[in-house]
């Protein structure tokens, strides 16, 4: 009897295919994508964890010179020879063919277990890297891009992309350098040693950062893509739950006679129960190897995001692990579930002679609907509050998410009402019919357009934000980039030459000099300017006190970024401490878009009294524009500059905006896969529909009106319905690229943009959802002005 | 002393980048020299490093004992080696460093190491004025002007949870091994140069995690270098000196082969610093207990026969357990011999 059931049940899918492949291509979308955000997120993080743990620096103290500068190799000997473990490390970048590298010189001996192990393959390995010949370690990534560079280099997975790790004395070679940045603590050190403090009270000991910078700073980057992978979830399960509700109420009849036959009913909820569980088996196995595909696609662009942004090294190519690929079986279970709960609760409740109609459904829908509205109204509230009280990333995307859900649901009733308005404008029966039907169409399809509204929303809120940014960006770029070139010597020593060279050749040359600062527990970048015009005419201020560029002239002030001012609550007035002894009150906050953490700048001589071993090595040069090349030509020919030293001001600015373009190529590409999710909810929930509306469209048909015009008109009002979907989209998308810009920004990235809007946009995405409706419609419109007359007959003689 | 080290770094029994730096060294012996019989070693230079050897080593054994009569085992040894037969002057690697030091009670063992590269400062050795040293552990000469460098020193070493500062003074003079210095180490030949300072009178204090212990007894110091010196069928061995009640004093070895019987030799030292050698099959080495140590059976138990000096003695650890739990690891601890001679002495195996 259970096997008999379970048949008929399942014979079901056997007469309506399409509802099947419906079912499990929606599902498999909603997990598809969902995985695929998931994927890039688990690669990010492990390779953020990869790098917190280089070195040891999860785990283990290390000492830096206090004055900001390097630590001699000697001060490595003599701690040594006090009996202290440590371990050197010296740090760097070059540029190899165009790429820029970081060498990480170590030394083996040394080097604490605790360390990252090295991944030398043998004895021969580990004999070229101790000797002359300079073996250095490398990710297969980096050795690939290295190719043909001539370098000596072994693949491991143990070094992160992007880093070459290397003897101190290949190291220094490559460096031009003889000592080292930083020495890193053992954790186990002898007994009965002098302390630290007696012996080289100028290091500061720094303890180990367990989590890493990397993943702090890009903790929100990542919750936006996980955001937009639950939108798609969220829309694919639109679709998933319409074509179950609808293969729940199609069998009806064949429940009710199983009923009867005798079958319990908790031996039919359980068979459905099976049944639903097999189903998103299959379909989330399909969507998570959609995800893979969507993942090993979308990875290196998000690798070069985060390169760019936040200079995080993650592997452009995709390990398979068990963390996603599980959860994206297990969401297609919980989405699965989520979809036939309702329908098995209607199912368990259902009188055993209940009249079978199809019908029910969409009155019942009606009914909800009432319920429905509530519910969008009390979900637009909840988005009210927490967009006034809420304060944080998690409350900016319950903002997000009430407010899309909210509209979503706001969406038929809404259509509802503009469709009784436009019934009024109807002159003839034909017209007074078409706006009935379309309305009484709207519950059918109602899931299907709630996910064209979400999608649209997304698009024209996504949009906005990301077309508001890049106008800003690119403005503030011109302004910000006001020197002509920008030039790093390689030590100290061609520092002093290059600075002479430059006398004269260049109008002005301006020191940049930098010093990383733990400030109340964070990274803070301090920067020392020279007096100069530049800065006055050019540096945008969003706030500033009266005579700002004189107060950091006479180092009375300092001037912070807006990530400190809107993430950290410093503004005018406040005072920061720099280091002990040294406090500046702030005169001024500037934009400071693209960069993930905070930064100061101060006045130079300041700067280099606190912090006398500041590396000087980079400066700015100010120049006439068309004379910028010939002095570009002369330091590389006539000073022997290496031209990867040089950077033009055009280069710098073609580099940021790629940066920024890529950043968003990943959420326009998930905003595209939406779209189509939504398009074909469109065309599953018509294809559905199209059955059950035939005992409508009869009576119509018998009282004269021809095929072809019943499909015309099929076709006009899914276009319509579609419109008017987009119409509701606008200003939800507004309201979405409002919250993006003004909350979610400022907490994720720390700063706020004014908005654009770019109607034109809108106008695309209207075009795009017409066609995605007119492709949907297209196949059911089709089939309805081919339907056999006696098809319609048929209602008349199967009235129930 | 013994072959210790060299087995080591030719069979790669250890694990990680750095061990098998160090056995690496084994395949190419381009450009470096070899003992050669007859050659005559000269002081103070050959106590200094020889660079144009591939391997090298200043190895101290002691057998202490408290005010309370609690016995100690102590050691302290620094390996040199060789990816060139060159002396830089800087971070360019062709001597790199190893230093072993531990401490042996009766219920416990405690060891350390370091590691370091030649030419910077962090580690190295002069003839003279002499010192042997990496980081704060050193081997120093305390003698005075005229008389042997290694007749006084002072030795020190620190781990996490213990260390030690002991003074040496030599009672007798240096011996040497096999013909003159020239040790052979197999059938096949291989050798190297091995002289000892055995006479070592030990005061000094030891610190454990229990507190500092004065101690005092004696010490063996070996010094030993060359290229090649084993057969490639060598798998380990059993090494062992031992100071007699009587002031006479024994080093014997058993170096273990995969194909051959194990090969073994003895030097006999007279109280007056004489000495007899006594080739391959002359000294019978025979293991008596075992006990499981760090995962593997160690043979902790001897019986040892040398019929040409009528000597038939067992010998068993202080503390079963001193494994040496280094990169490179070991079996090295102090021994208590009983028999036709008793006395206090110190067993190292490897390869097991």
């Amino acid at each position: 009897m259970i096997g008999a059931g379970f048949s008929a049940l399942l014979s079901h899918w056997r007469y309506r295919p399409l509802q099947l492949v419906t079912l499990i291509v929606g599902l498999a979308l909603a997990t598809g994508l969902w995985t695929g955000v998931q994927a890039i997120n688990s690669e990010a993080r492990s390779s953020y964890d990869r790098a917190a743990a280089v070195l040891g620096q999860d785990r283990l103290e290390r000492l830096q010179s206090e004055s900001g500068g390097p630590i001699e190799a000697e001060r490595f000997v003599a701690l040594r020879r006090a009996g202290w473990l440590v371990s050197p490390v010296v740090e760097g970048t070059i540029r190899v063919d165009g790429t820029r590298v970081r060498i990480m010189g170590i030394d083996v001996f040394t080097l604490p277990p605790e360390a990252a192990p090295l991944g030398l393959s043998g004895n021969e390995d580990t004999t070229a890297f101790l000797a002359g010949d300079g073996l250095m370690l490398a990710h297969p990534e980096t050795a690939a891009d290295l190719a043909g560079s001539g370098l000596n280099l072994r693949n491991t997975l143990q070094v992160t992309p992007g880093d070459l790790m290397a003897d101190i004395a290949t190291a220094w070679q490559l460096l031009q350098r003889t000592d080292f940045d930083y020495l890193v603590l053992a954790p186990d050190q002898p007994i009965g040693l002098q302390p630290l403090t007696e012996i080289a009270p100028d290091l500061q000991r720094i303890q180990p950062d367990p989590q890493g910078d990397i993943a702090r700073l890009t903790g929100s980057f990542h919750l936006n893509l996980t955001a937009f992978g639950f939108l798609s979830f969220a829309v694919g399960l639109f679709i998933v739950h319409a074509t179950i509700g609808l293969a729940f109420e199609q069998r009806r009849p064949v429940v009710r006679t199983l009923r009867a036959l005798g079958l319990p009913r908790r031996t039919v909820i359980a068979l459905l129960l099976v049944e639903t569980l097999f189903l998103a088996l299959v379909a989330g196995l399909i969507g998570v190897l959609l995800g893979y595909t969507i993942a090993a696609l979308l990875l290196p662009n998000v690798a070069a995001t985060l390169a760019g942004l936040y200079g995080a090294s993650v592997p452009g190519s995709l390990t398979l692990r068990a963390d996603w690929i599980l959860t994206g079986v297990a969401i297609a279970f919980a989405g699965a579930i989520l979809a036939v709960a309702n329908g098995l609760w209607r199912m368990a409740r259902m009188p055993l002679l209940a009249p079978a109609q199809p019908r029910a459904w969409a009155m019942a829908s009606l009914k909800a609907s009432r319920w429905n509205t509530l519910a969008a109204f009390a979900l637009l509230i909840i988005s009210l509050v927490t967009v006034w009280a809420g304060s944080g990333l998690v409350a900016g995307f319950l903002t997000l998410g009430t407010l899309l859900l909210g509209a979503a649901l706001l969406l038929p009733p809404l259509l509802i009402a503009l469709l009784k308005l436009g019934a009024r404008t109807a002159r003839s029966p034909m017209a007074e019919w078409i706006w009935a039907d379309m309305r009484q169409q709207v519950p059918g399809l109602s899931l299907a357009l709630m996910a064209l509204l979400l999608a649209l929303a997304a698009n024209i809120g996504v949009g906005t934000m990301v077309d508001s940014f890049r106008y800003t960006f690119t403005g503030w770029l011109d302004q910000r980039l006001a020197s002509e070139l920008y030039v790093n010597a390689g030590n100290e020593a061609e520092a002093e030459e290059l600075r002479s060279f430059l006398e004269g050749r260049a109008e002005a040359v301006l020191p940049i000099r930098s010093i990383e600062l733990d400030i109340a527990d964070q990274p803070i970048f301090v920067y020392g300017v020279v007096d100069h015009a530049t800065y006055r005419d050019h540096w945008p201020l969003l706030r500033q006190s009266a005579d700002v560029w004189e107060r950091v002239a006479e180092a009375d002030g300092a001037l912070i970024n807006e990530q400190l001012l809107r993430r950290d609550g410093y503004d005018l007035g406040d005072t920061i401490q720099v280091a002990p002894g040294w406090s500046e009150t702030v005169v001024g906050v500037y934009s400071d878009y693209g960069n993930p953490t905070g930064q100061m700048i101060v006045n130079h001589d300041r700067l280099m009294e606190a912090f006398p071993d500041i590396p000087k090595l980079r400066h700015a040069v100010r120049i006439a524009p068309e004379a910028a090349d010939s002095l570009t030509e002369a330091l590389v020919t006539e000073f022997g500059l290496s031209s990867g030293n040089i950077l033009n001001q055009a280069d710098v600015k073609r580099f940021s905006l790629q940066i920024f373009d890529r950043t968003f190529l990943v959420t326009g590409a998930l905003n595209t896969l939406t779209l189509g999710v939504a398009g074909f909810a469109i065309l599953a929930n018509l294809l559905t529909l199209a059955n059950m509306r035939l005992s409508q469209m009869a009576p119509v048909w018998a009282v004269g009106t021809t095929r072809a015009t019943l499909a015309r008109v099929e076709l006009l009002r899914t276009l319509a319905l579609a419109f008017l979907t987009w119409l509701a989209a606008v200003p939800v998308g507004l309201l979405l690229a409002w919250v993006l810009l003004a909350v979610v920004n400022v907490e994720a990235f720390g700063w706020r943009l004014p908005m654009f809007v770019f109607p034109l946009d809108w106008l695309r995405l209207l075009v795009l959802a017409l066609a995605a409706a007119a492709i949907a419609a297209a196949v059911p419109v089709w089939r309805l002005a081919r339907t056999q007359p006696a098809r319609f007959l048929k209602v008349f003689v199967h009235e129930r | 002393m013994s072959v210790r080290f060299l087995a080591v770094v030719f069979s790669i029994i250890a694990t990680g980048a750095l061990a098998q730096g160090f056995a690496g060294l084994g395949t190419d012996a381009e450009g470096f020299s070899y003992p050669q019989a007859g050659h005559t070693l000269t002081f103070p230079q050959d106590h200094g490093p020889h660079p144009d050897f591939r391997i090298e080593w200043w190895y101290l054994t002691a057998n202490l004992e408290g005010a309370d009569g609690a016995e100690f085992g102590l050691q302290w040894t620094l390996f040199r080696s060789a990816t060139r037969p060159e002396k830089a002057e800087d971070w360019s690697v062709t001597q790199s460093f190893m230093a072993h030091a531990g401490l042996t009670t009766e219920t416990r063992h405690y060891s350390a190491e370091r590691f370091g590269r030649g030419g910077i400062g962090q580690a190295g050795v002069t003839a003279s004025p002499f010192s042997a040293w990496i980081d704060d552990w050193q081997m120093t000469s305390r003698a005075s002007a005229g008389d042997d460098a290694l007749s006084a020193l002072n030795v020190r070493a620190r781990g996490p949870a213990f260390s030690y500062d002991i003074n040496l003074e030599a009672s007798g003079p240096l011996v040497f091994h096999g013909d003159n210095g020239y040790s052979v180490k197999s059938a096949s030949g291989q050798a190297s140069y091995y002289y000892s300072q055995p006479f070592y009178r030990v005061t000094g204090t030891i610190v454990l995690p229990t507190g500092p212990v004065e101690v005092t007894g004696q010490a063996w110091l070996d010094r030993e270098w060359s290229s090649q010196p084993l057969d490639e069928n060598q798998t380990g061995w059993d090494w062992l000196s031992l100071h007699f009640d009587d002031g006479s004093k024994l080093m014997g070895f058993r170096l273990r082969s995969r194909t051959d019987d194990a090969f073994t030799s003895a030097t006999w030292v007279r109280p007056d610093g004489t000495t007899t050698t006594y080739g391959d099959g002359s000294l019978v080495m025979i293991p008596e207990a075992t006990a499981r140590v760090a995962g593997r059976t160690v043979p902790v138990g001897w019986r040892l026969q040398l019929p040409q000096r009528e000597l038939d003695i067992t010998v068993e650890a202080l503390n079963p357990q001193s494994w040496m739990d280094t990169l490179v690891a070991y079996w090295e601890g102090p021994v208590a011999a009983a028999g036709t001679h008793g006395g206090r002495g110190y067993l190292e195996m490897t390869g097991y």
